[in-house]
């Protein structure tokens, strides 16, 4: 688990000096470069030409792994079981919506300089007052990590203090969420009601519906995966992670020899949720739309499920099984739309019973036999 | 070498930074007084005009029949019980009726209890690791380094506590016993000056307890030790002073062979015993 010789560097880059991170950052910088030169080098109509659609599908999953990987770090890690991390990744898209359609300006279907249509439509004279700055993508992209990470600051500064934890803080966590979602869905709420937000044309005055920028969101969404995947390796092998990991196991204990654990909760629970926000707010420009149905608590169990399929506790397992579930989802909804949920169920089955520690467990126990066969051959000093 | 280049050395501690000296004065020898300590819980005085004095580096046992107030010295020691009646003190400068539990353990007190807990899935090393005294601090731990002087003390209680050959395994596999020393490992972390010891053997092997024998009585010196133990077999082995506890007063205190003759604690404890056995 930790390398002692390692341990001696600098926290945020120790992670780069680890094996695991490194086949990781591999294949993943292999796969990105890999989908770019099939979609921009070979010529559409060879089999191997990867369209447009899907590396925005790509794009999309990618996303969706960065969510998966903020959930492992509080739930394997920290133990907390979050059912509620939907609620960080939708305001975090929503943070982004709202750049988005500021950007829009006077191109909207009823052409007001400001309002977005929605607003128009519901015959507003005024921007409210949480719009403002969202023109400015400086200050839109500082909010789609301070919007959930202070939602996540005041959330779990309240149930850490109060000492709630196991199950009663998975059933908050889902509470906020719906409770979200309600609010969202109202149109006084100033966040497009039941539409949501959409329409959206440019980012950074790239064009959204070109190939090149969906190729390029791609690939940003593959570097931030990256770079949470280094910032989440980094605190787990961290002597801060190893006290996340004593308070999983036994949180009076790790009270007991001094350490402040609702303190620790809390910093990696807000870590957590603004990786979350981030998340959503690269998944928004690529579908082109967000509404409330992201923080309905399904969404938020079925990330947790992607996790638990992936591997716990492995970060790389999150990613894995993101990406694995969301590409049956994509199959399976293609073939047989009503058979989905049921298909999720049987994977979810099937893997507790035959693989308990995920898709990474079978990957860990391949390594360790490897290592173990060295070790009865006499190699196992090299 | 100049005043700057004195600054960016990494191998020494500023001054200011370094942790203070434990400032417990031991001058007049004994590092724990209880004095007339009286404690009632609804009339009943679980502790009753008791007189305790602990040298500093002693290794003292302590029996007693069940209720005879050993839990709750322990608990009036560290904190956790406020007494009635009397004082305590830590050294001759500091009032332990006037601190609260973390303030007693940070002045070095630490107590081993009964249950070992340790941290199941981090290795031996890391269980070490995470008890040091150190700046606990959210920041000051995500950028903590291993350095080689605290490599050197986790070392340094590994080899005292026997566990240098499982160093990497995780603290899930141990034994009963392995678990007990490493616990008793991490309150060494923490420098304590006093380290009072729960019924450390409840439940080893016969191996285990002579390994514990021996660790609690190589400990002694450098820290004074307390241990409540019923095992009187244990206390033997390992008792220089004994003190005998009943009903919450000191009955008969000095070596094992003079406390086990004396016929009051025969008659107490030893010749309860008996009874029970009859």
């Amino acid at each position: 688990m930790m390398t002692q010789s390692s341990s001696s560097q600098f926290w945020l880059t120790r992670p780069l000096g680890e094996r695991t991170t490194q086949i990781f950052l591999g294949v993943l910088f292999a796969a990105l470069l890999l989908v770019t030169v099939l979609h921009l080098a070979v010529p559409q109509g060879h089999p191997l030409y990867v369209n447009a659609y899907t590396v925005n599908l790509f794009g999309k999953y990618l996303s969706y792994a960065l969510l998966a990987v903020a959930v492992d770090l509080v739930w394997g890690y920290l133990g907390i079981l979050s059912l509620g991390h939907g609620a960080f990744f939708a305001i975090g898209g929503y943070a982004m919506g709202m750049y988005l359609m500021r950007q829009i300006g006077d191109r909207g279907t009823y052409g007001h300089p400001v309002l977005p249509d929605f607003m128009v439509f519901l015959n507003w004279d005024s921007l409210p007052w949480y719009w403002y700055g969202f023109d400015m993508a400086w200050f839109a992209f500082a909010m789609v990590l301070l919007a959930p990470g202070l939602l996540a600051l005041v959330f779990g500064f309240l149930a850490f203090r109060s000492r709630v934890t196991g199950v009663y803080l998975s059933i908050i966590t889902q509470a906020l969420t719906f409770a979200l979602m309600l609010a969202f869905f109202r149109n006084e709420m100033g966040f497009g009601g039941n539409n949501g937000l959409t329409d959206f044309r440019e980012l950074l005055g790239y064009n959204l519906r070109s190939n090149d920028t969906r190729l390029g969101l791609f690939i940003a969404t593959g570097v931030a995966l990256a770079l949470g995947y280094i910032l989440c390796r980094a605190i787990v092998t961290s002597k801060l992670g190893r006290v996340c990991v004593a308070t999983r196991d036994a949180e009076a204990r790790t009270r007991f020899i001094g350490y402040r654990v609702e303190r620790f909760q809390l910093f990696v629970f807000v870590v957590s949720a603004m990786l979350a926000g981030l998340a959503g707010a690269l998944y928004v420009p690529q579908v082109g739309i967000i509404n409330p149905s992201e923080f309905s608590p399904l969404f938020s169990i079925e990330i947790v499920l992607w996790v638990a399929l992936g591997g716990r506790a492995t970060l790389y397992g999150a990613v894995i099984g993101a990406i694995l579930v969301n590409y049956a989802k994509t199959v399976f909804t293609g073939v047989m739309p009503d058979a989905w949920l049921f298909a999720l169920g049987a994977m979810f089955v099937l893997v507790t019973v035959l693989l308990p520690k995920g898709v990474a467990g079978l990957l860990i126990r391949r390594k360790r036999q490897k290592h173990d066969e060295r070790a009865s051959t006499g190699e196992a000093s090299a | 070498m100049s005043f700057l280049q004195s600054l960016k050395t990494r191998d020494r501690v500023f001054g200011f930074m370094a942790p203070e000296a434990s400032p417990v004065d031991v001058r007049h020898g004994p590092i724990l007084y209880l004095e007339d300590v009286t404690v009632s819980f609804d009339g009943f005085k679980a502790i009753n005009n008791l007189n305790l004095t602990i040298d500093d580096g002693e290794l003292r046992c302590i029996i007693g029949p069940n209720g005879a107030g050993k839990t709750t010295m322990m608990d009036i020691i560290t904190g956790k019980t406020r007494p009635n009646e009397g004082s305590v003190w830590f050294g001759s400068r500091h009032n332990l009726l006037q601190m609260n539990e973390p303030e007693i353990a940070s002045l070095g007190i630490g107590r081993k209890f009964q249950k070992p807990t340790v941290f199941e899935a981090l290795s031996v090393f890391e269980n070490l690791e995470l008890a040091m005294a150190a700046d606990k601090r959210i920041f000051p731990t995500l950028t903590a380094r291993m350095t080689g002087e605290i490599k050197d003390r986790i070392d340094e209680v590994l080899e005292t506590i026997g566990l240098t050959a499982l160093r990497y395994q995780p603290a899930g596999i141990l034994s009963h016993g392995q678990k007990q020393w490493l616990e008793i490992g991490m309150l060494l972390m923490q420098r304590p000056r006093l380290l009072l010891v729960d019924e450390p053997v409840a439940g080893m092997t016969e191996q285990e307890m002579e390994r514990t024998a021996e660790l609690l009585t190589g400990l002694a010196g450098k820290q004074s030790v307390v241990v409540v133990e019923h095992d009187m077999g244990f206390v033997r082995s390992i008792a220089r002073t004994v003190t005998v506890l009943h009903q919450g007063s000191v009955l008969a205190e000095g070596s094992m062979d003079q406390v086990s003759s004396d016929p009051n604690v025969v008659e107490v404890y030893l010749g309860a015993d008996d009874e029970e056995a009859a």
